[in-house]
């Protein structure tokens, strides 16, 4: 049963509201006390999702869910999809412009760091199509 | 080691508002790259880079970083000031390189840096 459900649009390329839903999940689990440690995790994969929504898709959403045991996040976007999943998964692979390694970004971290601080993690991609993550954070472990 | 002894030893000038110079950080991480901080983040974290646009902000935000060091002399835009000011993250601006003030840092006892 959830207690929580509500989606965040974010938009492609736009730097400047990049990470403002990020900022807005955050805020919104603290105000609904989950650990912060959970939270932190929670961030941190997040924004990433949220930095690959902006860079590399057409737009997309984040949707957030919770329950008594735990929140989900989930990352859906229309736009080029992934080719080869376990190669955008190693860490240090990138298609990331020029540009976008400029603002920090685009080292090939992303996928790899929303993996590792999720207590699950799956990945959906269709070439030309668009991409489907979703994270779940347990929250009593 | 206090952000007032970072200041010392970098020469660095505080930026924000409220600064709190008391405030105690127990490693430090200095990048350019926004992905390498969030693929390493500590707690209690200095963040020492030279990318002054509001993400690097934001990313403080995400992990929980109260305190930055702008180097070789580049001021974060008003936008990433302002942001720094509404989520109580503690600016400093030093004229020093990224890879000296590291390694003053360093020299001056703040070892640890990202895991590994």
């Amino acid at each position: 049963m959830s207690i929580l459900k509500e989606e965040f649009p974010v938009e492609a390329m736009d730097f400047v509201t990049a990470g403002e839903a990020s900022a807005q999940i955050k805020r919104l689990l603290k105000k609904l006390g989950v650990d912060p440690g959970v939270i932190r995790r929670l961030s941190i994969a997040c924004y990433e999702a949220e930095i690959n929504l902006v860079i590399h898709s057409d737009g997309g959403k984040l949707t957030l869910e919770m329950n008594p045991e735990n929140v989900s996040l989930i990352s859906e976007d229309v736009g080029p999809g992934i080719p080869d999943i376990d190669l955008a998964m190693s860490e240090g692979y990138s298609t990331a412009s020029d540009d976008v390694r400029m603002m920090g970004f685009g080292a090939g971290m992303g996928l790899a760091n929303m993996a590792r601080n999720a207590d699950r993690f799956h990945i959906d991609s269709k070439v030309g199509e668009g991409t489907r993550i979703e994270m779940i954070f347990d929250i009593n472990k | 080691m206090t952000l007032k002894r970072i200041c010392e030893i970098l020469s660095a000038q505080p930026l924000s508002d409220n600064f709190d110079e008391d405030l105690e950080v127990q490693c430090a991480c200095s990048s350019d790259m926004m992905s390498d901080v969030l693929a390493f983040p500590k707690e209690h974290m200095v963040l020492l880079t030279g990318l002054v646009n509001p993400q690097v902000m934001r990313t403080c935000d995400m992990l929980d970083i109260r305190a930055v060091v702008f180097t070789r002399g580049k001021l974060p835009s008003a936008e990433a000031l302002e942001m720094a000011n509404e989520n109580g993250i503690n600016v400093m601006g030093t004229h020093l390189t990224l890879f000296i003030a590291s390694g003053k840092l360093y020299e001056g006892g703040l070892y640890n840096g990202t895991k590994g």
